[in-house]
């Protein structure tokens, strides 16, 4: 359904994308996994032809610089910052964007039932709060019920409740038959909507995966402070590094460098040890634990 | 040499031509939408207020000075309006024009907006035809209630000249406003573009004038090169054809006007028409080259 090859893109002297391919199938999920300026949003900017670039994008065999607007009519937009005109009502946003996609009026009905919106339809947009917004974006993306949806950062302004809501909502599509193209750096999110991960790092294709794969492939590390009683500091660095784990101390607390999805695996060891474990938490500095999906 | 061509060609990154596919329904849409903004937007409705205002003040004045009511009401409060004209309609139209692409890329609207399937040509005249409409709409309330008021006191004489300036006034306006669309997709802040619309308005209302007195002092210009460097200028433009039209002849202009009535004769309204048409056709066409090729961010 959406197929890139080699997409390359500079921005003066700094190469955002080079010659990224990957391809996302009919009715597949996948997610363009990477830290913060790897390229992901340029990748889905090319790919809706708002970027001038080198390589090419077919959407439903459409290439997009060739015939921009076929191939944009095969898919819905929810951008990462939401831009809507503020001072229009939900249901004239709607009218307006129906009208640019040629939609029948009832599916302005259906698509504000879908996201759960149309008791907010008379509201102005500015008054919406940010979970809103993005099911206002989700309902324009759904307007001309296209075969493909592309998200960039679904969820990354939203706070947990409205998350799950929203990925709730995503994962309906997707057992619709939708084709989803979607960024993400939260593995949560990519476990619960991937069907395949494309990790990307300075704009080139690093690996693919399935989502379960993704913490080994990626190498996510975190790390954990461990707290636990000082007359057992020494034993429990001992345990630790005998089971291969770089610990560093402070204080009373124990710092391991862990696999995001293993990270109960050295507090175990140390409970084996028969070492207490008093607290544990996320480094509050660890880039990671945004990563792992961690509220810390 | 058609393969080194073709080489050059995917070398520089260019896409080969691709058919031009237009929809006239999604500019309507666009430009709808852009009238309801211009509608809602406060400094349009002042300067339209001002303008309308003044245009009513003018036709009263010129009907109040004649001593005789009605006696050559359209002639003279015509004659006024060149210069409310040219004082007015510019600075609506280069701000409007400024401001339209500018704010919205600003905001991150214009990315989401074409993201949706439509062509930045569609974008571009749509956002154009709705601004042109609410301008038209504007100078023509302020032209339309100048005349009833002038009707009403029993005006007469060359309405010929008066719907002359009106038609001119529309060009001017839309010459205007291509070359704020052209600002407008040259840079990226509101802010920015706005300051460059003023900067140019000051430049074509005063500078021009001031500029081609001062050259022609200094430089010793001749009638012949005042002329066609006034033709540089959309405001000098408007201005001649505006007044030939009242006039019938631009010897009141000085030696470059006798220079051009003799010259051109019969066929300069047909040439200063032609060159604003230039001037509305040239900007429009250089904006949407600049905003075809620029990235949306």
């Amino acid at each position: 359904m959406i197929t890139a090859t080699n997409l390359t893109k500079n921005f003066g002297r700094f190469r955002a994308l080079d010659g990224a391919s990957f391809h996302v199938g009919d009715g597949e999920a996948v997610a363009l996994w990477g830290a913060n300026g790897a390229g992901k949003t340029t990748a889905i900017r090319c790919a809706l032809g708002l970027l001038r670039h080198r390589g090419s994008v077919r959407i439903g065999g459409v290439d997009v610089r060739r015939d921009p607007r076929a191939a944009r009519r095969q898919v819905g937009y929810v951008p990462q910052e939401l831009a809507f005109h503020d001072d229009l009502r939900v249901i004239e946003t709607m009218r307006f964007y129906a009208r640019l996609r040629r939609v029948q009026r009832e599916r302005i009905d259906e698509s504000l039932e879908t996201v759960e919106l149309a008791r907010h339809a008379r509201k102005r947009v500015r008054e919406l709060s940010g979970g809103m917004k993005q099911r206002l974006a989700l309902a324009l993306a759904l307007l001309s019920d296209p075969a493909a949806l592309i998200l960039d950062e679904p969820t990354s302004n939203l706070d947990a409740a409205a998350r799950r809501d929203f990925t709730a909502l995503l994962r309906a599509q997707k057992r619709s038959g939708k084709t989803i193209l979607f960024s993400s750096h939260r593995i949560d999110e990519i476990e619960a909507l991937g069907d395949r991960v494309v990790g990307l790092d300075q704009g080139r294709i690093s690996f693919e995966c399935a989502p379960g794969e993704l913490v080994r492939a990626a190498d996510l590390r975190c790390t954990l402070q461990v707290v636990v009683p000082s007359e057992q500091l020494d034993e429990a660095m001992r345990v630790l590094r005998a089971g291969g784990y770089a610990a560093s101390r402070n204080g009373s607390a124990v710092y391991i460098e862990t696999l995001a999805d293993r990270k109960a695996e050295p507090i175990i060891a140390l409970g084996a040890a028969r070492i207490s474990v008093r607290n544990f938490d996320l480094s509050a500095d660890d880039h990671s634990a945004q990563l792992s999906g961690g509220e810390s | 040499m058609t393969h080194i061509a073709a080489r050059m060609i995917r070398i520089a990154g260019w896409a080969a031509p691709r058919p031009l596919r237009f929809s006239v329904r999604t500019v309507e849409v666009f430009a709808r939408k852009e009238l309801r903004d211009a509608l809602r937007n406060k400094w349009f409705a002042l300067y339209a207020a001002a303008f309308t205002l003044l245009a009513l003040a003018l036709s009263f004045v010129s009907m109040g000075g004649t001593g005789v009511e009605g006696f050559a009401g359209f002639g003279r409060t015509a004659a006024s309006m060149v210069n409310l004209v040219i004082l007015i309609v510019p600075l609506m139209a280069l701000t409007a024009g400024a401001s339209s692409l500018a704010a919205e890329r600003e905001q991150g609207v214009l990315s989401y907006l074409l993201a949706q399937p439509v062509t930045r040509l569609e974008a571009l005249l749509g956002k154009y035809v709705g601004l042109a409409v609410a301008l038209i709409g504007a100078i023509a309330l302020g032209f339309g209630l100048n005349a009833a008021f002038l009707a009403i006191r029993g005006g007469t004489g060359q309405i010929g000249g008066f719907l002359t300036l009106i038609g001119a006034a529309f060009a001017l306006a839309l010459a205007m406003l291509s070359v704020g669309f052209l600002i407008s997709a040259c840079v990226r802040r509101q802010s920015v573009a706005m300051g460059a619309a003023l900067a140019l308005w000051l430049v074509f209302v005063f500078l021009g004038d001031l500029g081609l007195m001062g050259s022609a002092l200094v430089m010793g210009l001749q009638a012949p090169d005042l002329f066609h460097l006034s033709l540089l200028n959309p405001l000098q433009v408007f201005k001649l054809l505006a007044m030939g039209g009242l006039h019938a002849s631009l010897d009141m202009l000085g030696p470059a006007g006798v220079y051009a009535t003799q010259t051109y004769g019969g066929a300069l309204g047909w040439l200063l028409a032609g060159v604003l048409a230039v001037w509305i056709a040239a900007p429009l066409a250089l904006a949407q080259l600049i905003f075809a090729r620029r990235d949306v961010s």
